[in-house]
């Protein structure tokens, strides 16, 4: 018997018990709209992470100065780490939270003091104004770059560029506005204002470097960059914690590492609901088999095989399933547009994931329907002839 | 063609034996018409299960077309009873969900014919019994003799060579019983080996040879003299 003909008996057979179907649908329908939902909310939002790391600027190495220890890095130090092999630019940074003040609006911030190379190195420049420059370290300029929501909130009507600012009670002019950012990893990439470093170290009075990001000249070099630098510097702190080094690569390591397991887990739990509806089938092909007990007696008298009474039940549960999951995922798809309606995240659906859950789903069907097809298949024909 | 010989079945019920046929033999020449009769559990529904391949003898042979049935796998006897018998049941055995049409259609679909083909055969077989007119019809939007006339076009449509027909007229009124029998002997006519069961003395007696049976064995042959 064609399988294209047996489709099409289980068509039937499925239609003259519609709600009875639909039940039994309606576990598979839940367990792939769940994974497909769960998982692609997963997902949809690692690559929202990911794509931020990944926008922090190219081959990036940040080294953190923890500075333990009564030995610290100064500027000029830290500047020559550029001439190391492999470094294209050193952006070294002098932060601490501040006060700004405009008019009557009094806020808290971040205040980062950095040089013109944090631009290319953190890959933010100035989208209107102009960026730090080298006579702005050099003359310890009373300048100040502003992040989109702190400028939202010290101008709220007005063009801040030429404006003044008081910073922690200092004079400071505005010259430019930073490149929007949105939130990143630790804070807000906007809530902050950036100086030339110099006059951060000042204003902060701190002598030492907090940070310095490091850019690597190709990604080959980031692991030869990282580890001359880290060698340098414990010759330099004579100590090996006082400092801590990253790159990309090791964060995005991280964060994948936490969403995969975040995805497995969803993904399992979405998965055991698709294996309760798997139950759920199994149940009800039991009984229909049992119901059907004369027909298929009947069918076998007339020549029907054992494979064509097998593949007749199996075809029928899979059909189930794999209408099951398919419902399912449009269900979750319609989820997936309404969530990214509605809130920040963007669900996003991989084919890898749609894939899975619908063969998954015809799996389920075809395993949970294997015994109660192999029971039809099996019915001794007088037997089943005589049940009523 | 169906040649039995010393053909016993014994079912087991709750380790009691139950010997439905005793030592049984029996041949059926190609285009024949006989009828077997005999009262209610004497065995002859068993022995038509026998005939039809729906079941094996206990121990004894039954040849068909000169094949020893009883040595053969569940798929061969399938096979044999899609292609080499057709049923008539009393109570007409057909499926519920599907029209007349499906219904006669099954055996062909067993057998792996094309759609269009099936279709074309079935449309031919309802013609054959009358009822042309009722081919998009349930079963159960049919009468009583015209399921039975379904089920034997469902009988005949795969051109079987034997027809087995099992009290076909238990569950009709002696009308729509009367169009059956005809049915059968315009089937035999047309060179078909029929075996009809029936307690109906006045059908039996239709048959070229009525076969008695008695508590599980073959008691009496009768040939009718033309
Ligand atoms: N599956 C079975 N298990 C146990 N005993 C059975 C089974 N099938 C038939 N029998 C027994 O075998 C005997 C013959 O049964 P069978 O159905 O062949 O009778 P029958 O002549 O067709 O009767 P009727 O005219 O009522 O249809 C009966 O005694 C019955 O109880
Ligand atoms: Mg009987």
């Amino acid at each position: 018997m064609k399988i294209l003909q047996a489709i099409k008996v289980s068509f039937g057979a499925i239609r003259s018990h519609k709600l009875r179907s639909f039940l039994t649908m309606l576990g598979v329908i839940i367990g792939v709209f769940s994974v497909v939902t769960l998982v692609s909310i997963a997902q949809g939002a690692t690559g929202a992470v990911t794509e931020q790391i990944e926008e922090m600027g190219p081959n990036l190495i940040i080294v953190n100065i923890t500075g333990r220890g009564h030995r610290t890095l100064s500027l000029e130090e830290a500047n020559r780490l550029a001439g190391r092999e492999g470094v294209r630019a050193v952006a070294p940074v002098v932060s601490g939270r501040v006060t700004v003040k405009q008019g009557n609006v009094t806020l808290d911030t971040t205040l980062e003091g950095t040089s013109p190379e944090y631009r290319t190195v953190r890959n933010q420049s100035a989208q209107s104004g102009r960026f730090l420059t080298e006579a702005d370290l050099q003359f310890r300029q009373n300048v100040v770059l502003l992040g989109g929501s702190v400028a939202e909130e010290l101008f709220p009507l007005g063009d801040p560029l030429g404006r003044e600012i008081r910073i922690d009670g200092t004079p400071f002019t505005v010259i430019g506005l930073l490149e929007e950012q949105g939130a990143g990893l630790g804070g807000s990439g906007d809530d902050k204002i950036i100086v030339p470093v110099t006059t951060a170290q000042r204003l902060l009075r701190i002598s030492g470097i907090s940070t310095i990001y490091l850019q690597a000249s190709a990604p080959e070099m980031v692991d030869r960059v990282i580890a001359g630098v880290e060698a340098a510097l414990t010759l330099h702190f004579r100590d090996d914690q006082a400092f801590t080094l990253f790159d990309q690569a090791q964060i995005l390591d991280t964060l994948e590492q936490i969403t995969g397991t975040l995805t497995l887990m969803l993904g399992g739990i979405a998965g055991i609901s698709l294996l309760v509806g798997g139950i759920g089938i199994m149940n009800i092909m039991l009984v229909s088999v049992t119901e059907r007990t004369r027909e298929i007696g009947i069918c076998k008298a007339l020549g029907a095989k054992k494979r064509d009474i097998l593949l007749q039940f199996l075809i029928e549960s899979s059909v189930l399933s794999g209408f099951g999951g398919l419902f399912g995922l449009a269900l979750g798809y319609g989820a997936g547009i309404a969530i990214s309606n509605f809130t920040d995240l963007t669900p996003a659906f991989s084919p890898l994931v749609v894939a899975v859950a619908l063969v998954f789903s015809l799996c389920v069907g075809m395993f949970f329907g294997l015994w109660p097809a192999n029971k039809a298949a099996k019915l001794n024909p007088i037997e089943a002839l005589r049940a009523q | 063609m169906i040649a039995i010989s010393g053909v016993n079945k014994i079912y087991y019920l709750h380790g009691v034996q139950v010997a439905a046929l005793r030592e049984v033999s029996l041949s059926v020449a190609e285009g024949e018409f006989i009828a077997v009769a005999g009262p209610s559990g004497s065995g002859k529904s068993t022995l038509m299960n026998i005939i039809g391949c729906l079941d094996i003898p206990s121990s004894g042979v039954y040849c068909l077309n000169g094949e020893d049935v009883g040595r053969l796998p569940d798929n061969r006897l399938a096979e044999i009873r899609n292609r080499h018998i057709g049923f008539v049941f009393q109570s007409f055995n057909l499926l519920p969900r599907i029209s007349a049409r499906e219904n006669v259609e099954l055996p062909l679909l067993y057998r792996g014919i094309s759609s269009k083909e099936r279709t074309r055969l079935a449309l031919k077989a309802l013609e054959r019994v009358g009822l042309a007119d009722r081919v998009r019809h349930r079963p159960t939007q049919l009468s009583g003799g015209q399921q039975q006339r379904v089920a034997i076009a469902r009988a005949l449509v795969g051109e079987p060579s034997v027809i087995l027909a099992d009290e076909p007229t238990g569950n009709l009124d002696s009308g729509s019983g009367n169009e059956i029998i005809a049915l059968l002997h315009q089937l035999h006519r047309q060179g078909k080996t029929v075996v009809l069961i029936t307690h109906d003395p006045d059908l039996a007696s239709q048959a070229q040879r009525t076969v008695k049976m008695y508590d599980g064995m073959i008691i009496r042959e009768e040939v009718r003299v033309p």
